[in-house]
């Protein structure tokens, strides 16, 4: 209490400058005084009297120091008197000052703006209370090589009564429901959920309820629960909308809930993110399947929050005791050569993994350009000792003590650092529309990131540190001047000290080794790129667009006026047909949405059960299975390489027919025939209803690869089929020919609504978007890097260029003397180009090797280049070597330029 | 020549205190003269160090001061203890008492004691 009055009082005291001196200097007179008027009544002389009280006093000036520093704060006192003297200093240098600023400015505000983009996705990718209890639990059957082969319902309820979780929920992946009776169909994003999937996220209702956890509803329990954004959009923010029945393909549900504002539903893609709807649903009775324990529920996403306090591993080993009870148990539904296994992976993983290693390598590069522009502004303040080091010597011959002139030349730099800061910061703030509309929109949480005060911080607490550690040095070597070798020589052409030169020329090779780093990774990522593009895709984007559409499934399969393939193909062909007359139109084919090439993250898999090899489901590999119309391989141009396409003749009542890609023939048949081969593909949409076995189909054609999955992986295995034999739900209709894009998704809704007016048409696009959508993440982090490797190389020109004028400047004086003496002007010149050539060797030499370090670590970013590229590699250190040896040659001219006769005088 | 001790100069404070708790409100060279005749020129502490040490109490609200008459007529500040400085001088002043009998017990010790 005492001491925090005190302070406040001295804090009150400077903050008025309020000064009791007057009052201390009048006591001091009335002390002497009485003290003299006592020495008087012992018997002293007047004159001695004053002496002797004086004396007994102390030194005055003393006491009156030490009655300020009482009565003020010195500490601060003292850092305000340094900020003044900071600001004259900057102020007095304009150039230097706006160069310094502008250049922490960049390095600040570039980091700053990655920040806060990881700030929105890595360090918080689940909006969710207690996001580190939250998992996905994967079934593998790594024995057939099937990964994420979805749960079976027993299984589930195994998992719900294991202790081990508080709470499991089987999720679908998100899909589009019709939501039909508005003016115009709409397509809404839609999640099936168990009821308690909102308890294990821990999210409530803002208005109604939430599912009831504990329903036990085998089928859909008929309630909806509607986003903030579908809720205002549609129902005009009705809080009588509780209750409301909606028609949903054809069913009827009952709103019971609506999700705060800000909820954001997990998962990878956006259209998981932006789901407006959730059915509740128990996965176990019509439209589903029986809750076997062989019927997996493919394409669902099961998540589960943690019993608290349990980390993953332990509960990863509890699960796996779980597992081989089950085994153990059920034998016949977990035949051993499949070795089921499930696994637990961190929720946030499935958000962001994808791209955190894009991230942090950004983060990286961006934290390359920060030290970049840090080395730099301590160079240029290393530049200004030489220019200030009388000035230092002569207030350190004054008796101005070593720590305080640090702290005074500290203050100047964290000064200049906090100003870039801010600027930066400013600049990102007021910019950070444009910013944004770089950012690809595939990147998860991309509508979070905001600069908030999280951010501001960020920026302020790099600044200060920047500023501390990089102005610590200059300030050091400041301090450490030889006073009578400074003074004497000031004003005679000085010969800066060696420490401080080697200081420089330290940082300058270093500011060239970590521009070299990022040089490289940048010209190994934007070479693994162009391959990106360069390579083949298998298929042609030119010229195709696709336009989505979903026809109702209601959950009667009676009710479904496209229940069979018969009733789809009539709907199909005329939609077809009146496709092919829109102007322009050359071709058009519809498939599925597993057909739309790199258009779908979860592609769904089927068991892939071999006549004769497999007999069961739980031992099958899973294969991807588009459906399509015969036209689709013709309009994509994937060739027929043996066999033949099916044609319109194969429908639904002849026998079932496929075709498949040659990874597919290669993995499932390696040195066979796969011709003639038949197959069963066991958990159709279709073929759950009835008990009995869906018949063989044969395999008739063998089509090229086509990197349909992904253009940086290799080609999956894929089983095609005809619409006319399996009718699909989720349908891409697909152009090609010189189109109107503008105009298209219009033309078709025409045509398809008047075939069937409760169908949407929705998500026009070319597949050269697509193609560019799919690689968008890594267009923006190779974008990035690549400015920030041009920045980091104009950075570093700039500081070899600063070094080497300043080598020129302080040897002024020799090369006057070697001119005067006869030396060739081309010697001169040659002289510093070496100096400038032996920095670019030695920060070629250590950026070489720190690249090599780099691009093994980032080895995973890369395609179809190796991290040791030579040709990258030398063709990074010419363009580095090239830019140092240009910066050094207008300092060189102008040593090679100087005048001896008046250099010489005017020293 | 030998350093002054220390703890003396720690113990200014409770001795400004103390002096204004027995003599009633004083000015500053009227208790530099009263610390100097009690402590019998022991502590020959430079005078004016008194003056920041008045300050810093009287920040922390032990003392007050006001300027006032002296007796043969001069103006001078006078100091006084608050209430709060006479609590703190209680707390002290036990503080000291304690550590000075423990400190006393110390050096009464024989050898022979501790065996």
């Amino acid at each position: 209490m005492k001491f925090l009055r005190r302070f406040f009082i001295r804090l009150s005291n400077l903050a008025t400058g309020r000064s009791d001196d007057q009052r201390l200097q009048d006591e001091i007179a009335e002390h002497l005084a009485f003290q003299t008027e006592e020495n008087l009544r012992a018997g002293m002389a007047p004159a001695e009297a004053r002496r002797q009280a004086s004396l007994k006093l102390g030194a005055a000036q003393t006491i009156r120091e030490r009655h300020h520093d009482e009565q003020s704060l010195p500490l601060i006192e003292n850092l305000l008197f340094d900020l003044r003297y900071a600001v004259r200093m900057l102020l007095r240098s304009p150039g230097f000052s706006f160069i310094a600023i502008a250049t922490m400015a960049l390095g600040i505000g570039a980091t700053t703006a990655i920040y806060s983009v990881i700030d929105a996705t890595l360090l918080h990718p689940l909006p969710f209370p207690n996001p580190s209890e939250l998992v996905r639990i994967q079934d593998d059957l790594p024995g057939v090589g099937a990964q994420g082969v979805g749960i079976s319902v027993p299984e589930w309820r195994d998992l719900e009564s294991s202790g081990i979780f508080q709470s499991a929920a089987i999720t679908g992946t998100g899909a589009n429901v019709n939501l039909t009776g508005s003016a115009q169909p709409l397509r809404l994003s839609f999640k099936q959920v168990t009821p308690n999937y909102f308890a294990v996220l821990g999210v409530g209702a803002q208005l109604g309820r939430t599912f009831d956890p504990h329903d036990a509803t085998p089928g859909y329990n008929l309630e909806v629960v509607l986003s903030d954004g579908l809720w205002r959009r549609e129902f005009a923010a009705d809080p009588h909308v509780l209750g409301r029945a909606v028609r949903l393909d054809n069913d009827e549900y009952h709103v019971v809930g609506v999700m705060p504002r800000g909820f954001r539903d997990q998962g990878s893609t956006s259209d998981e993110q932006n789901v407006e709807l959730w059915l509740g649903a128990g996965f176990a009775g019509v439209p589903f399947p029986p809750p076997l324990r062989d019927s997996r529920l493919r394409s669902r996403v099961v998540i589960a929050r943690l019993k608290p306090g349990l980390s993953i591993t332990a509960a990863q080993g509890h699960l796996d005791a779980l597992v081989e009870s089950l085994k153990k148990q059920y034998p016949a539904d977990y035949p051993a050569q499949t070795a089921w296994t499930v696994r637990l992976i961190p929720l946030s993983e499935t958000v962001v993994g994808s791209v955190r290693q894009s991230l942090i390598l950004l983060f990286g590069a961006v934290g390359l350009v920060l030290l970049i522009s840090c080395v730099n502004v301590s160079n240029l303040l290393l530049a200004r000792t030489s220019v200030r080091s009388r000035e230092i010597a002569v207030r350190q011959a004054m008796g101005a003590q070593i720590t305080r002139l640090i702290r005074q030349l500290l203050t100047e730099s964290l000064l200049l650092f906090l100003l870039g800061g801010i600027a930066g910061f400013a600049i990102l703030f007021s910019a950070r529309k444009f910013l944004l509309r770089w950012i690809p929109e595939s990147l998860p949480h991309m509508n979070d990131i905001s600069i908030n005060w999280g951010v501001l911080g960020f920026a302020l607490a790099v600044s200060v540190a920047a500023g501390i550690v990089f102005g610590l040095a200059p300030a050091w070597l400041m301090s450490r001047l030889d006073l009578t070798g400074t003074l004497r020589q000031e004003g005679r052409g000085s010969v800066g000290s060696i420490g401080r030169s080697r200081a420089r020329q330290i940082l300058v090779v270093s500011e060239l080794a970590l521009s070299l780093v990022l040089l490289v990774a940048a010209g190994l990522l934007l070479c693994s790129f162009g391959d990106l593009f360069a390579v083949q895709p298998g298929f042609n984007p030119d010229r195709v667009m696709a336009i989505e559409t979903w026809l109702p499934g209601p959950n009667d399969p009676t009710m479904d006026p496209y229940q069979t393939a018969t009733q789809e193909a009539v709907l199909l062909r005329e939609i077809l047909r009146r496709g092919r007359t829109l102007p322009g139109v050359e071709e058009a084919a519809v498939g599925d949405k597993d057909a739309l090439p790199l258009g779908h993250s979860h592609p769904s898999r089927l068991p892939l059960i071999r006549e004769g090899i497999e007999t069961m489901d739980n031992q099958a590999p899973v294969i991807e299975s588009p459906i399509v119309s015969p036209e689709y391989f013709h309009l994509l141009g994937m060739p027929l390489e043996r066999g033949r396409i099916f044609s319109d003749q194969d429908i639904e009542t002849t026998p079932q027919v496929a075709v498949i890609n040659q990874a597919a023939a290669h993995t499932y048949w390696p040195n066979q025939d796969p011709l003639g081969k038949r197959v069963r593909l066991h958990l159709d949409t279709r073929g759950l209803l009835s008990s009995a076995k869906p018949a063989w189909t044969t395999i008739v054609g063998v089509i090229a690869d086509a990197r349909t999955e992904s253009l940086a992986d290799a080609v999956t295995p894929q089983i095609y089929r005809s619409v006319y034999q399996r009718p699909a739900k989720d349908l891409a209709i697909f152009l090609r020919g010189q189109l109107d894009p503008s105009a298209i998704s219009e033309q078709v809704r025409k045509q398809v609504q008047s075939v069937d007016a409760t169908l949407p048409v929705f998500h026009a696009e070319t597949l050269d978007e697509v193609l560019s959508t799919s690689l968008s993440v890594r267009r923006f982090s190779v974008e990035m890097i690549a400015f920030f490797a041009a920045t980091a190389l104009l950075l570093a020109g700039l500081g070899i260029y600063g070094t080497i004028s300043y080598v020129v400047n302080e040897q002024r004086r020799e090369i006057a003397i070697r001119l005067a003496l006869g030396a060739q002007r081309a010697n001169i010149l040659k002289m510093v180009l070496r100096r400038g050539l032996g920095l670019a060797a030695a920060g070629a030499g250590l950026g070489v090797a720190g690249a090599l370090i780099v691009s093994h670590l980032m080895a995973g970013l890369l395609y179809g280049v190796s991290p040791a590229d030579p040709p990258t590699f030398a063709g990074v250190t010419l363009v580095l070597t090239t830019v140092a040896l240009a910066a050094s040659y207008i300092p060189a001219l102008r040593a090679m330029r100087l005048d001896p006769i008046t250099t010489l005088h005017s020293e | 020549m030998k350093e002054k001790p220390d703890v003396l100069q720690g113990t200014l404070a409770l001795m400004v205190l103390k002096t204004l708790h027995v003599l009633g409100p004083q000015h500053g060279w009227g208790i530099a003269r009263r610390i100097e005749q009690i402590s019998g020129d022991l502590l020959a502490v430079n005078q004016g160090t008194l003056y920041p040490l008045l300050l810093k109490l009287e920040h922390e609200g032990s003392i007050a001061s006001e300027w006032g008459a002296s007796e043969n007529n001069r103006r001078a500040r006078f100091y006084w203890l608050t209430g709060a400085g006479r609590k703190q001088l209680q707390a002290e002043t036990r503080e000291w008492e304690q550590t000075a009998a423990i400190i006393a017990r110390f050096f009464k010790v024989k050898a022979e004691d501790l065996t």
